[in-house]
């Protein structure tokens, strides 16, 4: 009967289906706050036409949103609006630090500016570069959507708490498995 | 160019304003106990209708300073295209001057962030708040004796985590 049958099979594959559709319909919010916004702008533009990774739907609304791009330094003035936005998107959602200011404060180190937005949300995917080109983003969106297919489940268990899954992943000192290579564009 | 006649026409109604010139730009030196008057009068009596800006300098540790914060007016007359810097110096504690609202709208907002960052209190300004930094701020970061990075203003913010968001 299948009732019977082991979960595991099942729910894997639906797991993979569900992340396949996710990563190639990625809506990403624009959080542009510096230079970087520029070239974020230009990535979602024709030249590079972030379309062809299924991403170019940029939403000014957080509830649209699955994926936040911060693009430029974050003073502690906007931190607040930056987690708030965090939190009003829905589940499953993803976050990439673009560019040096975002994830570590880069040559702004005074006493309003975030040293990496990493200490207050949570960060899948870090793009340095100082503005990063366009390639750059591209490349981090493309690991992305990998990540998104190698660890992504329907119900978002990857998402939990820490004590019901482990270790935060970027705490984890085993060896990831590498993430298989992709050709370049 | 500065017409010399303002700064001679000053100097006989407060004779206790010091004169200078640097780079062919003319400044004057006033006590904060007359500042107010020396600006009331340059823009009434001089046409120096344009406050171009208001700032201030931290001296502390600076040498041979006798005064620890330096106020600076920059005026300009629009109509004969003359300049002039107005300096004056307060000290601690509690460091105030009278405000230039009445004079200049535009001080409202200057006058608010020389609050913000230096804490010169300008006695009789309608809406003293801060206006760059959060409410909640509690320092004067542009004062000198404040360190660069901060009392670690920037890192007092809850952490969100995947779980709880």
């Amino acid at each position: 009967m299948a009732v019977d049958l082991p979960d595991n099979v099942v729910v894997t594959k639906l797991d993979e289906l569900v992340s396949w559709c996710r990563k190639n319909s990625l809506w990403p919010m624009p959080f542009a706050t510096a230079c970087c916004g520029i070239e974020l702008m230009a990535t979602g533009a024709s030249r590079h036409d972030l379309a062809r990774f299924g991403a170019e739907v940029f939403r000014f609304s957080p509830r649209q949103c699955d994926l936040m791009i911060v693009a430029g330094r974050v003073v502690m003035k906007m931190l607040p609006v930056l987690q708030r936005i965090w939190q009003q998107m829905p589940e499953p959602k993803w976050c990439i630090s673009m560019g040096a200011c975002a994830s570590t404060g880069g040559v702004f180190d005074t006493y309003s500016v975030v040293q990496g937005i990493d200490r207050f949300v949570p960060v899948d995917m870090y793009v340095p570069g100082c503005p990063p080109r366009p390639e750059q983003l591209i490349r981090a969106i493309m690991d992305l959507q990998e990540k998104i297919q190698r660890e992504g489940t329907m119900f978002g268990r990857e998402f939990e708490a820490p004590h019901r899954q482990g270790p935060p992943r970027a705490l984890r000192t085993a060896p990831r498995e590498h993430a298989p290579k992709t050709t370049h564009p | 160019m500065m017409n010399p006649q303002t700064i001679d026409a000053l100097k006989a109604d407060f004779p206790e304003l010091t004169a200078g010139e640097f780079r062919e730009q003319a400044r004057v030196v006033v006590p904060a106990a007359v500042v107010h008057d020396v600006l009331r009068a340059l823009k009434e009596k001089h046409g120096f209708d344009l406050l171009v800006d208001v700032t201030c300098v931290d001296y502390l540790h600076y040498r041979d300073a006798a005064d620890r914060f330096g106020l600076v007016y920059l005026l300009a007359n629009t109509a004969t295209n003359e300049r002039i810097t107005v300096r004056t110096f307060v000290n601690d504690p509690n460091p105030s001057v009278p405000t230039v609202v009445d004079l200049w709208q535009a001080a409202n907002w200057l006058e608010r962030e020389v609050w913000d960052m230096f804490g010169i209190r300008f006695r009789g300004h309608p809406d003293l708040r801060r206006i760059l930094l959060p409410e909640e701020f509690a320092a004067f970061p542009l004062r000198k004796d404040y360190p660069l990075q901060g009392r670690g203003e920037r890192h007092n913010f809850p952490v969100l985590t995947r779980a709880d968001s």
